[in-house]
């Protein structure tokens, strides 16, 4: 039977088991809506703005494991779309985002809400594709999801013409994809891979440094066994972690610009060191001729070969899926006679030991006025340390990535790579709406969340009961900190005037509104938010925190990695 | 250290992969000095040349870049080997009274061909590396040059060195 374009959308969606749809309609998708209307195999939820759309679709897939999915209307549609599509693309989530187009005829005639979504999107998609005859649809949907999900990950656009909405073809889903200019390396050498473990055995120094590939590779329990086998120290990445358990002892926290002490110091001096799925950036490792200082031999594991020696030269790279990467080394490990030089060991760990007792995130527990990190600390007590935290961009951030200790990988949803304030809201409720019965904590601040507010309404209408902790001290935190180190305090536009009445605007919305003031006040409160009473309901928890406070350790950017400012130094 | 590569790619010959390329070069701050492309003998294929200059570091990211676009299907760093480079040059000259007969034997000198006279004007020819078609436009009257148009460099390996899905 012939299926209009629409149609075979929609069908497409139902056959790669789509649950749900992030979009928002306008003219050039008018067809497809009318086709999503007709149908029960996934459900469309409708966002406030494009943006969140595709942020709520990208954290579906950070949470689920699975492909997230946003649908856009041409134009303006598709251009709110592409800061979403920007964050996707910088952490590597698999996206698939259809965007309405004119008509084929109309197309470079400056037509209404007409844009060049393939060219604009071209820098910070893993691919795109404009569908010019419908019977193509199918098999380009199919691809799309094939590109999106396999590999190194990334979103994938499809921009569909209105006119191929409503030409008619025979439907068929392709079963599989075979491209021939496309074939990503999974299987890693298994030279290679030897050579890595003779490598790694012969450390005396060692150090596992992982990232967000650990996550998106699902090799977490891979990392935690071999680094519990060798008894090696391990550092996450800010988008690793929950890679390895955060509260077990050898887990020395996040490394980089906001790393701890103990992390960044163990990375410089290790003397081997094993980095699994992350790939050396500059929040990582400060400056890389200063990191390159220390001799070290590096074994670095990744499925993208661009990730291998772009900022620092490794010796044993090995491409190919993470997981499948260390099981090989894992067996490698279990039938070895060898084992690590036990007493190099016993040192390296009595100094890291040594960094560690700096206590490096200590902050001042006797306040008056509530510290942002108490604010944390307490959430991951109250929650158990068993919630999905997402965060916005800035100080809130890393206090968040600082003291909530995840435990378990996809329960940390921020954005890593390209940094976009705003992510938090929408990323609570794609996390939301992957884990209906888990708890979900948007760890904000009155800044970000101002820029994607709007969704309070998203979440009224589908009933998403997130818990909103906004780390509220007036300033755009990190900006006011980086203006206080090295613009002698000159606070530029970073004060947030005219903050709306926090509690007020989440009740208007039919959210229920906290207002905290006094320290004392923390546990209580958020005891209460998150008690079975308001299991149901949103909670808009306004933390009213040090204006003063600021985040360390630091690192400088274009310092070492080891050249950290500690707050006990100021 | 920077030296310049010539790379070749053959990529699925579909609208927009052009710019892709070009986009990539672009948004990574990578240099090109030529870029030519046109349709093979399949003709779901291109083949595209890229002259570049970068450090060992800077062309081992570019390569791996290129194939990390879908429509790439394969890269081929042609000056890792031995290979033969050609580039396509027509340059329309005043030719006038006893130039012409000057202009003519620079032309056969250099292996170029005149193709098309007109009563002031010769348009030659003239393939070769661009250092030859350099060595043209200097050995030829500067003032005469009225109008020149270069194609990039095209490459392709010597001998069993063969670029190929």
């Amino acid at each position: 039977m012939e299926l209009t374009g629409a149609e075979i959308v929609t069908r497409c969606l139902a056959e790669e088991g789509v649950e749900f749809v992030f979009g928002y309609p306008g003219g050039a998708v008018l067809n497809i809506y009318d086709e999503i209307f007709k149908q029960n195999k996934f459900k469309h939820v409708l966002v406030r703005h494009e943006q969140a759309a595709v942020h709520a679709a990208d954290a579906f897939a950070r949470a689920s494991g699975k492909v997230g999915v946003a649908l856009v209307t041409s134009g303006p549609g598709a251009t709110n779309a592409v800061t979403g599509i920007a964050t996707a693309y910088m952490d590597s989530i698999p996206v698939v985002i259809i965007s309405g187009q004119v008509p084929t005829a109309a197309i470079g005639l400056d037509a209404f809400q007409e844009v060049d979504a393939v060219g604009i999107t071209r820098p910070c998609v893993k691919h795109n594709f404009l569908v010019k005859d419908v019977g193509e649809l199918a098999s380009t949907i199919k691809k799309a999801f094939h590109i999106a999900a396999t590999g190194r990950p990334g979103p994938v656009l499809v921009d569909i013409p209105k006119d191929v909405t409503f030409h008619k073809t025979e439907f068929a889903y392709p079963d599989s994809v075979s491209m021939r200019s496309y074939n990503p390396v999974l299987k890693g050498h298994s030279g290679q891979i030897k050579k890595a473990a003779q490598m790694l055995l012969e450390a005396r120094r060692p150090m596992i440094y992982t990232g967000g590939g650990v996550i998106l590779g699902n090799a977490s329990e891979q990392v935690t066994e071999l680094a519990r086998l060798l008894h090696y120290p391990v550092t996450n990445t800010l988008m690793g972690l929950g890679g390895y358990p955060a509260s077990d002892r050898q887990f020395l926290g996040m490394l980089g610009m906001h790393g701890t002490y103990e992390a960044n110091m163990a990375m410089q001096h290790c003397d081997v060191l094993l980095a699994v799925g992350a790939r050396f950036d500059d929040r990582v490792i400060g400056n890389p001729a200063h990191f390159a200082r220390e001799q070290r031999r590096i074994v670095h594991i990744d499925v993208d070969p661009s990730s291998i020696s772009k900022r620092v030269k490794v010796d044993v790279p090995i491409v190919g899926d993470v997981r499948q990467v260390l099981d090989e080394l894992l067996k490698l490990f279990k039938a070895s006679k060898e084992t690590p030089d036990e007493a190099a060991l016993n040192t390296w760990w009595t100094q890291i030991e040594l960094w560690r007792s700096r206590n490096c995130l200590k902050y001042n527990r006797e306040s008056e006025i509530i510290k942002p990190q108490f604010v944390v600390e307490k959430l991951w007590e109250v929650t158990g340390g068993d919630a999905f935290v997402t965060s916005d961009v800035g100080q809130h951030q890393m206090w968040a990535a600082q003291f909530y200790k995840f435990d378990k990988p996809r329960r940390w949803l921020n954005s890593g790579g390209l940094g976009t304030m705003g992510v938090g809201l929408p990323y609570a409720m794609g996390a939301q709406l992957a884990h209906p019965e888990a708890t979900i904590a948007c760890i904000t601040g009155e800044s970000s969340i101002q820029m994607c507010i709007q969704e309070l309404s998203t979440c009224k209408q589908y009933r998403l009961p997130v818990k909103i902790i906004n780390l509220n001290n007036r300033y755009m935190g990190m900006v006011r900190q980086w203006q206080e180190f090295f613009y002698g305090s000159r606070y530029a536009e970073s004060y947030m005037e005219s903050l709306p009445d926090f509690v007020r605007l989440a009740e208007s919305y039919g959210h229920v509104g906290m207002r905290i003031d006094k320290p004392e006040d923390v546990e209580g409160a958020l005891k209460e938010a998150f008690s079975p009473a308001l299991k149901e309901r949103l909670v808009f928890m306004d933390f009213q925190t040090d204006q003063t406070e600021n985040v360390y350790p630091m690192v400088e950017g274009g310092k070492g990695l080891s050249e950290m400012i500690l707050a006990e130094e100021l | 250290m920077s030296s310049r590569h010539i790379i070749s790619l053959l990529m699925e010959n579909e609208s927009g992969a052009l710019s892709r390329v070009a986009g990539l070069f672009s948004a990574r701050a990578y240099n090109i000095e030529s870029l030519t492309v046109a349709p093979t003998e399949d003709a779901t294929l291109s083949r595209m040349t890229i002259v570049t200059v970068g450090s060992e570091d800077v062309i081992e990211q570019i390569i791996k870049q290129l194939n990390k676009l879908v429509d790439v299907v394969k890269v081929l760093d042609l000056t890792e080997g031995s290979h033969i480079e050609r580039e396509l040059m027509l340059v329309k000259v005043r030719a006038a009274g006893k130039e012409r007969e000057e202009l003519k034997r620079m032309a056969d000198i250099f292996r170029g061909r005149i193709i098309d006279v007109a009563d002031l004007t010769y348009t030659i020819e003239l393939t070769g590396t661009g250092t030859k078609l350099d060595a043209f436009l200097e050995a030829i009257d500067q003032g005469a040059i009225l109008e020149t148009v270069r194609t990039g460099a095209s490459g392709i390996g010597r001998g069993d060195r063969i670029l190929k899905v």
